[in-house]
């Protein structure tokens, strides 16, 4: 009783409802239904499909999914990490163009340069036209490698997933004070030695985090593989969607490569774990590179040229050729889909970087752990394939599709059609799931630079909260929301499945519309929708190597 | 000269029994200081004892629990009012210093001028850029300065719309020790320029020492002693206030009459009586400066440690007891660990308290 009355007003107050908290976990929640869902789906019970996908096709998908990732993960670091060693710590000719160049692979979707290579080095391809020509063999009569194989899906996702790796360590070499270097230099160390036994070692969590990045997106992958005739689970579940029509059979794939990126999130957070390597702070502005002359100049030059060359500057020129000579030309049709892509671009990016902010801001205001939780799972359709999420959004909102039909016809005896899954509105809930994290990482990287004692000052300075929005938060939050809005806005530009999947009927976009042609083995006319994927897509990467360029000054 | 806002200068800010707290739990309670017109209060403790709490609660940021605080009796805050931070005239320095990093030095300086003229806006800010050293800084970025610029800076900016109390948190911990030697007195004499009244929150004595008229010595929530600097040092109310401030030990003693101990230093009698009954067991704090090295003494003790301090020697020395206190000496009195040297007692604050079981 007493400790009723001693209850203070402001006390109250403060443990009261905040709206902000309460629609952060309820975006929070909406957000998490489709992965529930699949997850869900993993435990019902099994279909007749499912039987005979189990029988016949399972270890397919699961030993082709692992053998992707075992190649990719070997071709990423064999790319990724010597360039970002020599663009980091060395010093040879073209080092500061490779440093951002090395990244220009990151605005090719895989699937893109799966179709130019193989269109490129097929049997009918301008090379092996061209070896023909020139020693006069026939067909069957010369060995050229097959494009469309397990090799081929290896080498096109290492090219275009090696950045990340990249990326990841690079910033752990450039934090590797050159005081830590130089301590085991004077140890007895040469230079090589204390690359293997210092500089490498330091740098492993980076890169493991890299290399899962890069096995993450391979999982997600649909285009390539589909396109290379690889079965895998994105694949899987795709024919059993269309083919069978059965949900529940796609749901329990899904459930199954869930299962994979799970073990994968899981073994990156235990290889590093209790390790937090940190730089000392002191890192000298001007550290001493080690200058690579002659050969060796030359051999570092190759090493960084090689990834550029192949995953960006070649396929860009051969889509840029067919494009511009040999593609249909473009017209109405083109314009529509770019209209169509465009606007669903900035829709997704437009809601999920509002739900961003009021997630972030949420986080900010109210640390304690339900909204802090909330902001956690928000986070998580980033993980998951873009299938994955496009099944757990097509369930449940056919499901409540077909109880808004049901109801209609009951009471008002009258025919409808599908509301939401049938409509962009499902395409956009997929977007928001899948794209939430990134825009939340942008926008939450911003809000930390405001310090919560630059709103005490603006409080104290005679502002009103309204006003410190305004004069504070506003003016130093916008770079980061338009960062958001521009990385989602590319990111389902490129987004080929979970489209697929749910675009309304005769909804096409740039992505789609390229792999309808590839896959009607239009290859050249699929470049000009192809080139605008990747034109776009250039514009985070640019930003993303300026901000390199100028750190590295 | 421009017709600029009055002055508007404290005449008296009171904080009445006052309790704060986060979901209920008090994290401060019963706590009373007040500071005068020109007065620069200091609320000094540990790390963790409520010092930053409290002063956001004179900023505004924090509601009561209970009791009150005013400002020229007006009232700011009581359990059930809190008047918000932008309306109670209080400027307020960070220890993370906190300028804006969109805007340049002269637009943070501007910040709080709302409704002055551009003409007068001008004026302050130049005027106020000279006070801290730091003309022609006005179109520079914050970034481009040092960690004691932009503290200057940020002084600059909360004392630009010219308030009627200044609280800083912290201020000085960010910078480093030379740094901090220098920037102190400098704080000090603007403030004192400029007629402002201000309360610092530290835990660093020597900080308080430079700049504080009336020190609030805080532990675990609660004041324990306010008074000047002089009195907090030399007239301790607590052993956590003794142990706090400065160095020192305890000695067992027993009192042997109304200004008088007996202890292992032998009888030391004080100026003032110190209340406690003869024959009682007591604790007597003795600071370094109590005890001074004096060759012709004949009352020795056995040097266990020593450091060198510049301009004095601070020894560590066992008394014939088997005691340790310290003891000063000049520079020049270099002597080794293990020699004996003679000690004169000097103490004539006794500062006492009853005998605790673990100092026997």
């Amino acid at each position: 009783m007493s400790t009723l009355t001693q209850t203070h007003p402001i006390s109250k107050h403060r443990s009261g409802i905040s709206w902000l908290k309460l629609s952060a976990i309820l975006v929070a929640l909406m957000l998490a239904i489709p992965v529930l869902i699949v997850v869900f789906n993993i435990f019902l019970g099994g279909s007749g499909v499912w039987q005979h996908l189990y029988e016949t096709l399972l270890f397919d998908y699961v030993s082709n999914s692992f053998l992707l990732m075992l190649g990719v993960t070997l071709g990423t670091l064999a790319m990724g990490v010597p360039a970002a060693w020599l663009t980091s710590v060395c010093e040879f000719r073209g080092r500061g163009l490779f440093s951002w160049a090395l990244l220009l692979p990151l605005a090719m979707p895989a699937y893109i340069i799966a179709y130019t290579y193989t269109g490129l080095f097929d049997f009918a391809g301008p090379v092996q036209t061209f070896i023909r020509d020139v020693t006069g063999l026939g067909y069957g009569q010369y060995w050229f490698f097959e494009m469309r194989s397990l090799g081929g899906a290896f080498a096109m996702l290492s090219l275009v997933l090696y950045p990340y790796v990249y990326l990841m360590s690079r910033a752990a070499f450039l934090e590797q004070s050159a005081n830590t270097l130089e301590v085991c230099r004077t140890l007895g160390y040469s230079a090589p030695q204390a690359f293997f036994r210092l500089a490498l070692p330091m740098a492993r969590p980076a890169i493991v985090a890299g290399v899962t990045l890069a096995m993450m997106e391979t999982l997600a992958d649909y285009g390539t593989v589909q396109y290379f005739g690889v079965t895998t689970f994105t694949t899987g579940i795709m024919r059993t969607f269309y083919g069978f029509g059965d949900l529940a059979a796609a749901s329990q794939l899904a459930g199954i490569l869930l299962l994979f990126v799970a073990v994968l999130i899981f073994a990156e957070r235990y290889s590093r774990r209790e390790i937090s390597y940190h730089g000392s702070g002191l890192r000298k502005a001007s550290q001493r590179k080690i200058e690579l002359r002659g050969l060796y100049g030359a051999a570092a030059f190759v090493a960084c040229a090689i990834p550029v060359l192949a995953g960006f500057v070649i396929p860009a020129a051969v889509l840029l050729y067919w494009a511009v000579f040999e593609a249909e030309a473009v017209g109405w049709d083109f314009i529509q889909l770019s209209w169509n892509s465009f606007y669903l671009a900035a829709l997704a990016a437009l809601i999920t970087v509002s739900l961003a902010l009021v997630l972030a801001y949420a986080g900010r205001l109210h640390k304690d752990k339900s909204v802090q939780t909330a902001i956690i799972t928000s986070g998580m359709g980033y993980a998951l394939p873009g299938t994955i999420i496009a099944i757990g959004v097509i369930v449940p909102l056919a499901w409540l599709d077909h109880r808004i039909i049901e109801f209609v016809q009951h009471t008002f005896d009258s025919k409808i059609g599908l509301f939401f899954s049938g409509t962009i509105i499902a395409l956009l809930f997929a977007y928001t799931v899948r794209f939430m994290a990134v825009s939340l990482g942008s926008v939450q990287s911003g809000l930390g630079k405001i310090k919560p004692s630059m709103d005490m000052a603006g409080r104290s300075l005679g502002c009103s909260p309204a006003q410190v929005l305004r004069r504070i938060h506003v003016p130093l939050l916008k770079s980061s929301v338009l960062t958001a809005l521009l990385i989602v806005f590319v990111d389902v530009l490129k987004e080929l499945p979970a489209t697929l999947i749910l675009r309304p009927f005769n909804f096409n976009t740039l992505a789609v519309r390229a792999f309808e042609l590839a896959s009607d083995e239009r290859l050249v006319d699929a470049a000009p929708a192809s080139l605008m994927i990747v034109a776009v897509g250039l514009i985070p990467v640019i930003l993303l190597s300026r901000s390199i360029s100028s750190s590295a000054h | 000269m421009t017709a600029m806002p009055p002055n508007k200068m404290l005449k008296e800010l009171k904080l009445s029994n006052i309790a704060v707290g986060y979901q209920g739990i008090p994290v401060v309670q019963e706590a009373n200081f007040r500071i005068v017109e020109g007065q620069i209060g200091c609320l000094l403790g540990p790390s963790g004892c409520g010092k930053s709490t409290l002063l956001r609660a004179i900023a505004g940021f924090e509601p009561l629990m209970a009791g009150e605080i005013t400002l020229d009796n007006e009232l700011l805050s009581s359990a059930t009012k809190t008047v918000s931070p932008e309306k109670r005239s209080i400027g307020m320095v960070f220890q993370d210093i906190a300028l804006f990093p969109h805007l340049t030095i002269g637009a943070n300086i501007a910040f709080g001028l709302k409704g002055w003229s551009k003409k007068d806006a001008s004026a302050r800010i130049d005027y106020l850029l000279q006070l801290v050293g730091l003309s022609g800084y006005k179109d520079r970025y914050p970034h481009s300065l040092s960690g004691g610029q932009q503290q200057r800076i940020a002084l600059a900016r909360a004392i630009a719309p010219k308030p009627k109390l200044l609280l800083m948190d912290e201020p000085f911990s960010g910078l480093d020790a030379k740094l901090r030697e220098e920037l102190v007195p400098d704080i000090r004499a603007i403030l004192q320029h400029e007629k402002v009244s201000a309360i610092l929150v530290t835990h660093d004595q020597a900080e308080a020492f430079a700049m504080a008229d009336q020190v609030a010595i805080m532990e675990s929530g609660r004041i324990l002693q306010v008074g000047t600097p002089y009195e907090i040092y030399h007239e301790p109310v607590s052993r956590f206030a003794a142990m706090f401030i400065g160095q020192g030990d305890f000695l067992p003693a027993v009192v042997c009459g109304e200004n008088c101990v007996h202890s292992d230093l032998g009888e030391i009698r004080g100026r003032l009586n110190h209340g406690f009954a003869s024959g009682a067991e007591v604790d007597l704090l003795v600071r370094p400066d109590d005890i001074l090295h004096d060759d012709d003494s004949a009352f020795k003790g056995l040097i266990v440690s020593k450091w060198f301090r510049g301009s004095y020697f601070l020894y560590r020395v066992k008394l014939p007891s088997g005691k340790v206190t310290y003891c000063f000496a000049s520079s020049h009195h270099n002597h080794s660990i293990g020699q004996e040297i003679g000690l004169s007692v000097n103490l004539d604050h006794l500062v006492m308290f009853p005998r605790e079981p673990l100092n026997s």
